[in-house]
């Protein structure tokens, strides 16, 4: 899906060559600093790498429109962005700015109950806690249903069974639909159980990339 | 038209003592401002004077290339005026763009008002196309001061938001229309509350000033009533020029954020 090739970005990064497969379920660990949320960056063109190439689908991400490549390749923050308004401006908003069409309110309690998150449509997100606010972003990002998913440390601020249920829930979504998942993992636990490939990176190097 | 009191020095040099009073004022609650009452005082002072033999020259001698320099002239002031207001570091874009938006936006309102709503002819009467421009770069530069304040701040402190934005496939048009709609918003609302406020909390300098000349109020009314329509329209056109161009400078060929 992604190829990396001598990819440099300021001292963070320096990736000799790196291959993200397609339709799988790809998780990236590492220490904090070690270049993971950069890599996510550059494979959503948010940043762009002084030297090399990053190959999308065999083309080179700097020849495809950034704005239609992100509407592809969506990355969703570790601190998501929650724009004011309600639940469900929240939850549309990712739809409005992706062009695509909207959805009725029985999607949109479909997929609260997806990310586990039973609040009211008409609730302010911005009283939502740290965790809820993480799954109204994920939910925002699987009604949009792109081709792939560029996940930072989606549950960072969920408990650890609220951590399972909506990553599993997620898994089981990307599966069936056949969509391309990379998610950075604090927990090694989580990338052994539903990762099929694995990247670790170390002082913003590849220390190894293996299949699960 | 009435007989209008010319001021005699003497009476000139009385009016002085508002700003003595201010000043012993300061002084004596120790509030560090007397350099810029005084300051601000004699360059007040001169600049009116100087101005005033100039206009009077100008009127006297009335010539496309006088009008023309003295228009060049207030427009590049007002640039620098809004660079020198603006506290935060501006991009070379930005700066562009902020002379490009005030130079269009005030000429267009400048020629359509002496065109159009006067009918002037010739079109650079310096007696109205001078004064005219100059109410509204005025205005203008200061609302683009304000505009820039706002977008800049919006800028920096929603980056967050914005980058989230654009993560999701926004585009930078999308991803900062609340910033520009709320710089816009910044920019043109003095100019909007100075005309709700008009002829009942102040009266306006420009009509003031014809009144106390001895032109009727029912003909500065007029004149009135047709310049604040104008300065409206002018500051609106700038200002939209302004956020519409500015926001582009924040981002790269790549619908990056330039950090």
């Amino acid at each position: 899906m992604f190829s990396l090739e001598n990819v440099k970005y300021k001292n963070i990064l320096n990736i000799k060559k790196l291959d993200i497969p397609q339709e799988k379920i790809t998780c990236i660990v590492g220490e904090s600093g070690s270049g993971k949320t950069t890599l996510l960056k550059l494979l959503n063109n948010l940043i762009s790498c002084d030297e090399g190439d990053i190959l999308y689908k065999s083309h080179s991400i700097y020849n495809i429109d950034p704005v239609e490549l992100r509407r592809k390749v969506i990355m969703l923050a570790q601190d998501p962005a929650i724009f004011s308004g309600t639940v469900k401006d929240n939850l549309l908003i990712g739809l409005k700015f992706a062009e695509k069409p909207l959805v009725d309110d029985e999607k949109l309690q479909e997929v609260l109950e997806q990310v586990n998150l039973r609040k009211p449509l008409a609730n302010l997100a911005e009283q939502l806690s740290g965790g809820e606010k993480q799954r109204l972003a994920l939910g925002r990002v699987l009604l949009m249903n792109p081709e792939v998913f560029l996940l930072d440390e989606p549950s960072s601020a969920m408990d650890e069974e609220t951590e399972e249920l909506v990553i599993e829930s997620m898994v089981k979504d990307v599966r069936k639909n056949k969509k391309t998942l990379v998610m950075i993992t604090h927990a090694k636990k989580i990338a052994r159980k539903y990762g099929d490939y694995l990247i670790e990176l170390k002082n913003g190097l590849v220390l190894s990339a293996k299949e699960l | 038209m009435e007989n209008i009191i010319d001021l005699t020095l003497i009476q000139l040099i009385s009016a002085y003592i508002f700003v003595l009073i201010l000043f012993i004022i300061v002084k004596i609650k120790g509030i560090p401002r007397e350099k810029e009452i005084l300051v601000g005082s004699i360059r007040m002072t001169l600049q009116l004077v100087l101005v005033g033999y100039l206009l009077a020259y100008v009127f006297e001698n009335s010539h496309v290339i006088y009008t023309v320099v003295i228009i060049i002239v207030m427009e590049i002031f007002a640039i620098i005026n809004i660079f020198q207001r603006v506290k935060r570091d501006l991009s070379v874009d930005l700066k562009k763009v902020i002379a490009l938006s005030l130079v269009t936006g005030t000429l267009i309102g400048q020629f359509y008002f002496v065109l159009v709503v006067l009918g002037l002819s010739p079109w650079y009467e310096p007696r109205y196309f001078i004064t005219i421009a100059g109410m509204m770069i005025g205005n203008s530069m200061t609302g683009i001061a304000l505009g820039v304040d706002r977008l800049v701040d919006g800028m920096y402190s929603k980056k967050h938001l914005l980058e989230g934005a654009l993560m999701l496939g926004a585009t930078p048009q999308m991803a900062c229309k609340d910033i520009v709609n709320n710089s816009f918003d910044a920019a043109i609302l003095p100019t909007l509350n100075s005309m709700v406020g008009m002829g009942i909390v102040f009266l306006p300098g420009m009509m003031t000033g014809q009144i106390l000349s001895g032109i009727s109020p029912l003909i500065a009314i007029e004149y009135q009533i047709a310049i604040m329509l104008g300065i409206v329209g002018c500051v609106s056109l700038t200002v939209f020029i302004f956020v519409q161009l500015a926001y582009k400078t924040f981002f790269n060929k790549y619908s990056q954020l330039i950090s």
